[in-house]
């Protein structure tokens, strides 16, 4: 029999795995072409509502929807990014923190106003729901999933990464943006398809997240800063960081919230202060 | 290799302490080693030059010398004292400095007010908040004279992000004469300067005080032959070999090097 | 800038710099209209001056340094309950209040700065809004001290030197904003065309530069951030004493982020950009605010977007651009 702490480690190392897939694109695109994307997460929410109306409006299968909710966000993507986001790689980040708060008020204010301002269910398969009991702990069933899904995208894209021509363009231009150009790399399409891709997989952590976090108007203000916890102390363009980053997130929320509720979110953003004040970069990044 | 090459000269510097001098200076980053065993040492008022073909690491020589990058082992000495420790800004301070081989200049300002701000800097005026910047009309004075000095004077109060790219490469020059620099490091600095624009630039490096120290990076060795008594040839992060400009432009090695040679970055 | 024909020497384009331009007076003079034009609006006129204060702070950093801060809230906060609990533990004086008031401020302004201006990038962007966020959990926490989201109680403000009580139409409210607005600005406005303000321009303008020409930039940051956090300080205990409360809000990540928006849109290194902006910003939700709020957030977020996109350097960068066109100089 395992004690109750493993229960908070195993619903923190789900969410963690959650935290991973929203935030997994955010990194590798930061890295890449250092351009600060606050909006990263309006198009977690839009997987998630392309989900929720999906799945309750129209009658489609859970896991019909998700990849419609992957492909949903990746094309808002690549609209904002081949209208506005391209024009400012050059421009101080200041501009770049700004254009992209101006997306994600304007994604938040449609969203209540198409939604309104409850929170979103969603219908989950039947096997999803409910929860085993394995040496003492409740594993919720949806949790495995989660971590499964999580594990699943972190092999994809460390294959993609390393056994693909593509991959070894976006891990060359990571590694020396100046330099990938030279070597006859198109570094301004790699990013393109990079960042749909990345902005697909927030997507689908949207619809993915709903079940567990919830959806609702605020969801693209409300887990940025998580987001971006978990990039900051990962390390920028670095998939490996932002999985451990994630759990480590993912694991010292749920520990703070369930041991110390009185101090709440406190717990993560003093990790985050510390790891990012020991090492700027990022536990994995460069620079 | 050694830093000196014929006796008489090693005798000659025996007795003057060198303005600047590097002694084993190694840097690798991870299985890339960008400098190796690096000596070498500039008489007072010398006019050295240091040429190698690209990625030979002359500008992370000049990097290391200038505190932007840590040497991994090995001592450089600022005339007595041992500046390896020191911070970059430090090390200005002290007398060594260096221009950039891409203009770092400051676009929205004018002219004026950057190398008014580079004397406040080294007057340490900088620290005052409360009194304007006419006040010390002798600094304005003073940044003034230097633009003139360098063909800069009708210019001064233009914007840098307007001047044309020549009178920046001046600017550039002009920021660190700011300083007062004992020990000056140029990296590159004909680099793209358009033919027409050159003759000012040339002035300029000529009319550079004979008791500064001047250690340049160049490809245009038309410069080089011009200007230089001495010339160093870096060649992968090694001290290939140090000679006048006769010696080398006659040494088979450093023509292999440029024409034969397998080298580029 | 620097027309071929009036720059006669260095030294005098230098001078003329400084000096106040009849717009700037013509501001000034028009910043008392309130009194006369709009006296049922006088405690959103003292609003404005406040956060128009506040914004001013964070031009300092982020337009003149170059720092971008998205936890400035959190010296205004500390200012606001320093001046409440000020005025409950020890006495209602209003000008002693902004003093210490700025003293707290500043003291944290200078701890922090230690860290922050180690950073740039999304470094700095993180930690500030980290720092932010925790002290505005901490104040949610502490709410034996703070009143947590209940407000803070027990305000109450003696006259201002003695003579001009606080009344229930906003006079004094706003006559006492202005006149501390005014009188930092004059401050603000005196340090940015010093040697001091110079050098902050020059790390903005170029980061790897300073240190090349001798500059300590880390030491000047760190005076312009204790700067800074001493005068939103100054404005957070001004809306204390001028509303009599405080709420948690004094330190949200909203307000941060709002007045950042405010700033950008007046322009950003222009001083007058963060008056113009909270001007406004604050005008037109005060407008707007009857209809519904989901709204003012589409419509804020467009015009982010589009000041982004069309006019980077705010407001007052494309009326600058205009009136130079218009004369027929170069932009």
């Amino acid at each position: 029999m395992l004690p109750p702490v493993f229960n908070v480690l195993f619903d923190g190392f789900a969410y963690g795995m959650l935290l991973f897939v929203l935030s997994v694109g955010l990194s590798v695109t930061l890295g890449m072409m250092n351009f600060i994307n606050l909006a990263h997460c309006a198009y977690a929410m839009l997987g998630g509502f392309v989900a929720v109306t999906l799945v309750d409006k129209v009658g489609w299968p859970f896991f019909a929807a998700l990849p419609v909710a992957f492909l949903g966000a990746a094309a808002a993507a690549v609209v904002l990014e081949r209208t506005l986001y391209r024009r400012l790689y050059k421009a101080p980040e200041l501009e770049q923190v700004l254009l992209t708060i101006g997306i994600v008020f304007m994604s938040v204010a449609t969203a209540a106003y198409l939604f309104g301002t409850v929170q979103m269910p969603i219908q989950t398969p039947a096997f999803l729901r409910g929860s085993l009991n394995v040496l003492g702990l409740t594993i919720g069933v949806y949790r495995l999933f989660l971590i499964a899904a999580g594990l699943l995208v972190a092999a994809v894209l460390v294959a993609t990464l390393e056994y693909t021509r593509f991959g070894a363009r976006v891990r060359a231009a990571v590694d020396n943006q100046r330099m990938a150009a030279g070597l006859g790399i198109n570094v301004e399409a790699a990013f393109a398809i990079t960042f749909a891709l990345g902005s697909g997989l927030a997507g689908l952590g949207g619809a993915l997240a709903i079940e567990i976090i919830g959806l609702d108007y605020f969801f693209a203000f409300q887990y940025l800063v998580y987001v971006l916890i978990v990039v900051s102390v990962g390390g920028l363009g670095s998939i490996g960081g932002s999985f451990l980053a994630a759990v480590l997130i993912g694991m010292s929320d749920m520990f703070g919230k369930y041991y110390f509720p009185e101090y709440g979110a406190f717990f993560i953003y003093a990790v985050m202060l510390i790891i990012l004040i020991w090492r700027p970069a990022g536990l994995f990044g460069r620079r | 290799m050694t830093s000196l090459a014929s006796p008489a000269a090693a005798q000659a510097s025996a007795t003057a302490v060198p303005a600047l001098f590097t002694q084993g200076v190694n840097k690798r980053f991870g299985s890339l080693v960008v400098a190796r065993d690096i000596s070498i040492a500039l008489p007072q008022g010398a006019r050295y030059a240091l040429i190698g073909p690209n990625g030979a690491g002359k500008t992370t020589l000049i990097n290391l010398i200038t505190g932007l990058l840590r040497p991994d082992s090995g001592r450089i000495q600022l005339g007595q004292e041992d500046i390896t420790g020191l911070k970059p800004h430090q090390r200005v301070k002290r007398g060594l400095v260096r221009t950039f081989q891409i203009n770092q200049l400051f676009p929205q300002l004018t002219a004026i007010e950057a190398v008014v701000l580079a004397v406040s800097e080294r007057r340490g005026l900088s620290r005052n908040f409360w009194g304007t910047l006419t006040a010390h009309a002798d600094v304005v004075d003073e940044a003034h004279g230097i633009l003139k000095s360098l063909s800069l004077g009708e210019a001064a109060t233009r914007l840098t992000r307007e001047l044309p790219y020549g009178q920046q490469r001046l600017l550039e020059i002009a920021l660190a004469m700011a300083t007062k620099p004992k020990v000056l490091l140029l990296d590159e600095p004909a680099a793209g300067v358009p033919r027409d624009e050159s003759a000012e630039l040339f002035a300029a490096i000529a009319g550079l005080p004979s008791d500064i120290t001047v250690l340049f990076i160049e490809h245009d060795m038309n410069l080089v032959f011009k200007f230089a008594t001495r010339i160093i040839v870096l060649v992968q992060g090694a001290v290939l070999l140090e000679g006048t400009p006769e010696q080398i432009a006659t040494d088979p090695r450093v023509r292999e090097v440029y024409l034969g040679g397998a080298n580029h970055g | 800038m620097g027309t071929p024909a009036a720059a006669a020497t260095p030294y005098i384009f230098l001078k003329s710099q400084a000096r106040w331009r009849v717009a700037e007076i013509i501001f000034w003079l028009a910043t008392l209209l309130p009194f006369v034009l709009f006296p049922n609006y006088l405690s959103l006129a003292s609003q404005i001056a406040i956060t128009a204060l506040f914004a001013l702070s964070i031009d300092l950093v982020l337009g003149y340094a170059g720092i971008v801060t998205l936890g400035h809230a959190a010296f205004f906060g500390l200012g606001a309950y320093g001046a409440g609990l000020f005025s409950k533990f020890v006495w209602g004086e209003p000008l002693t209040g902004l003093v210490l008031a700025a003293a707290i401020a500043a003291v944290a302004g200078y701890l922090s700065s230690l860290v922050v201006v180690r950073f740039r990038h999304l470094a700095i962007i993180m930690i500030t809004m980290g720092f932010g966020l925790l002290l505005h959990e901490a104040a949610n926490k502490a709410h034996w001290l703070t009143g947590g989201t209940d407000g803070f109680q027990g305000v109450s403000m003696w006259p201002i030197l003695g003579y001009f009580t606080f009344d229930l139409w906003g006079y004094t409210a706003y006559a006492y904003s202005l006149v501390v607005l005014f009188v930092v600005f004059l401050g603000v406005r005196r340090l940015i065309h010093s040697p001091f303000g110079l050098s902050l321009k020059g790390i903005r303008e170029n980061w790897t530069r300073m240190p090349a020409i001798g500059a300590p930039s880390q030491s000047h940051l760190r005076k312009a951030y204790t700067i800074s956090a001493a005068i939103a300080g100054i404005a957070g205990a001004l809306l204390t004493q001028t509303t009599e409360t405080v709420s948690l809000s004094v330190l949200s990540f909203e307000r941060s982020a709002d007045t950042v928006v405010m700033l950008v849109l007046g322009g950003t290194g222009k001083l007058y950009g963060a008056l113009v902006g909270s001007l406004i910003f604050m005008v037109a939700r005060d407008q707007f605010s009857g209809i519904n709020p989901q709204l003012w957030y589409f419509w804020i977020g467009l015009l982010l977007v589009a000041v982004v996109m069309l006019l980077p350097n705010g407001v007052l960068g494309g009326l600058t651009q205009l009136v130079q066109r218009f004369r027929g100089k170069q932009p």
